[in-house]
C-alpha cells in the first residue's frame, strides 16, 4: 500500500530564504530502494541519487525523471561559453525566490553566490526579493527570469534588448531564458511533492 | 517514446535548419535533445497505466491555456483528438485565467509577503480523476506555495496512485518549461540585434 500522504506532525518549516542547506521530506512515499531496476538507475542518472528522497519519489516515473535530470545538467553545466554558471544559478535563484520555493532558493543562491564570489547581492535577493538592486547586469538577469515566471509571460523582444544592453549575447540570452524556463520546472516539483526542513 | 516525431520545441516556436536560433540551440544540444525526451516520455509513453493520453492532453492543454499560450494549447488540443473534451478544457481554462504567482509562505516573516489568490476547483463533469488532475494543475500554474497534503489527498481519493501523481505533476511542471522556453525563444528570434 503506497497510495497514502505522509504527514509530519511535528514539522517545522523555514521561514525564511536562505543560502543554508536545507533538507527536504517527501509527502508521498519514494521508491523503496529495493525495487529499483536498471530503468529507475538509468532515470537517476547519478547513483547517489538513490540516497534522496525526493529523487527516489521522482524515480517512480523515471523516463521523465532521466530526460529533466539530463535537460537540467546541460542548461546549468555545460562551461562552453553563454551565461557565466553563476548567472545561469542567479537565474535559478531569482525564479525560485518570486515562484516562493525556500528550498530551490537556498541551493542556487549558494550556488550564485560560490561562483560569483560576491555572496552580498545574492543575500540581497533572498532577503528583499525580486525588485532588489543588484546592479545593472545582476538586475536585467533578474527582470528576465521575472518576465519569464510571471503569469501573464511578460518576456519579449524588449527584454531581449535589455540583456543585450548588459552585456549578454545571443547564446547568454538563450542560457537565461532556460534557466528561468528550467526552474518553472524544478519549483513546481520541489514546492508541491514535499516540504523543506532546516538543516 | 518515438525518435520520429519533430522537436515540438523547434516547430513551435517556428526553427528551421540553419537559421539562427537553430545555431544557438545546437550549442546546447543535450538540453534541446532532453527537452524532447522530456516531451516524449510524457507524451509518447511506453505505458499509460498510471495516467492515459486522453489525461495528458488534456492536462497540456490546461496548463497551456493558462499560461495564455492558445497555440501551443491548441498543439496539444489536438492530441487530444476529442473536440468535446477539448471544449470542456476550454471552458476550464477561461474559468481558471488568472495572474501569478500568488500564495502564501510558512507562518514566519515572510507572511508579509503572501499574496490572496482564487482556489480553483475544476467541474466534476470531467469525470473525478480529470477533475481533480485540473484542480491540481491550476494550484501547480499560479500558487504552488500554498501545496499542502490535502492536494496530493483529493488526488489519490479521485483514483490517482502515487506514481500516476509522480507523472501528473511531472508533466504540469514540464509544460511550464515548455511553455517558457518557446515565449522566451521566440522572443529572442524577433529580435536579432544589430
Amino acid at each position: 500500500m503506497t497510495d497514502v500522504v505522509i504527514i509530519y506532525p511535528e514539522h517545522q518549516e523555514p521561514t525564511e530564504f536562505t543560502r543554508a542547506m536545507l533538507g527536504w521530506r517527501p509527502w508521498l512515499e519514494p521508491l523503496p530502494a529495493e525495487e529499483l531496476t536498471d530503468r529507475h538507475r538509468d532515470g537517476l542518472v547519478d547513483p547517489a541519487r538513490a540516497k534522496s528522497p525526493y529523487f527516489m519519489l521522482l524515480a517512480r516515473d523515471p523516463d521523465i525523471l532521466g530526460a529533466r535530470t539530463r535537460t537540467d545538467k546541460d542548461i546549468f553545466y555545460n562551461p562552453n561559453a553563454g551565461l557565466p554558471r553563476a548567472e545561469r544559478e542567479l537565474s535559478a535563484a531569482a525564479t525560485s525566490r518570486l515562484n516562493g520555493c525556500i528550498y530551490c532558493a537556498s541551493v542556487h543562491a549558494r550556488f550564485a553566490a560560490q561562483f560569483s564570489k560576491t555572496p552580498e547581492p545574492v543575500d540581497k535577493l533572498l532577503a528583499e526579493g525580486v525588485d532588489a538592486d543588484l546592479g545593472a547586469r545582476w538586475n536585467a538577469i533578474v527582470a528576465a527570469s521575472v518576465a519569464l515566471t510571471a503569469i501573464p509571460l511578460a518576456f519579449d523582444t524588449d527584454s531581449v534588448s535589455a540583456l543585450r544592453t548588459a552585456g549578454l549575447d545571443d547564446l547568454a540570452i538563450s542560457d537565461a531564458i532556460h534557466g528561468a524556463a528550467f526552474f518553472n520546472w524544478a519549483n513546481r516539483l520541489m514546492l508541491t511533492l514535499g516540504v523543506p526542513e532546516a538543516g | 517514446m518515438s525518435a520520429s516525431v519533430p522537436d515540438v520545441i523547434d516547430r513551435l516556436v517556428g526553427i528551421a535548419p540553419g537559421s539562427r536560433l537553430d545555431l544557438i540551440r545546437a550549442q546546447r544540444q543535450q538540453a534541446r535533445d532532453n527537452a524532447q525526451t522530456s516531451y516524449l516520455s510524457l507524451f509518447h509513453p511506453d505505458s499509460t497505466a498510471e495516467m492515459s493520453l486522453s489525461e495528458r492532453n488534456a492536462v497540456a492543454m490546461f496548463v497551456a491555456g493558462l499560461h495564455r499560450q492558445a497555440d501551443i494549447a491548441a498543439f496539444y488540443a489536438e492530441a487530444l483528438g476529442d473536440a468535446a473534451l477539448a471544449a470542456a478544457v476550454a471552458d476550464a481554462v477561461a474559468a481558471g485565467s488568472g495572474s501569478g504567482p500568488y500564495g502564501h509562505y510558512p507562518a514566519g516573516p515572510l507572511s508579509a509577503e503572501d499574496v490572496e489568490g482564487p482556489v480553483y476547483t475544476a467541474p466534476a463533469a470531467l469525470g473525478r480523476r480529470l477533475a481533480a488532475a485540473l484542480t491540481h494543475a491550476h494550484l501547480l500554474v499560479f500558487h504552488p506555495r500554498d501545496a499542502a497534503p490535502p492536494a496530493l489527498q483529493a488526488l489519490i481519493d479521485a483514483g490517482w496512485s502515487t506514481t500516476g501523481i509522480v507523472t501528473l505533476s511531472q508533466l504540469i511542471a514540464f509544460i511550464s518549461f515548455q511553455v517558457r522556453v518557446i515565449v522566451g525563444l521566440r522572443a529572442l528570434a524577433a529580435n536579432p540585434g544589430s
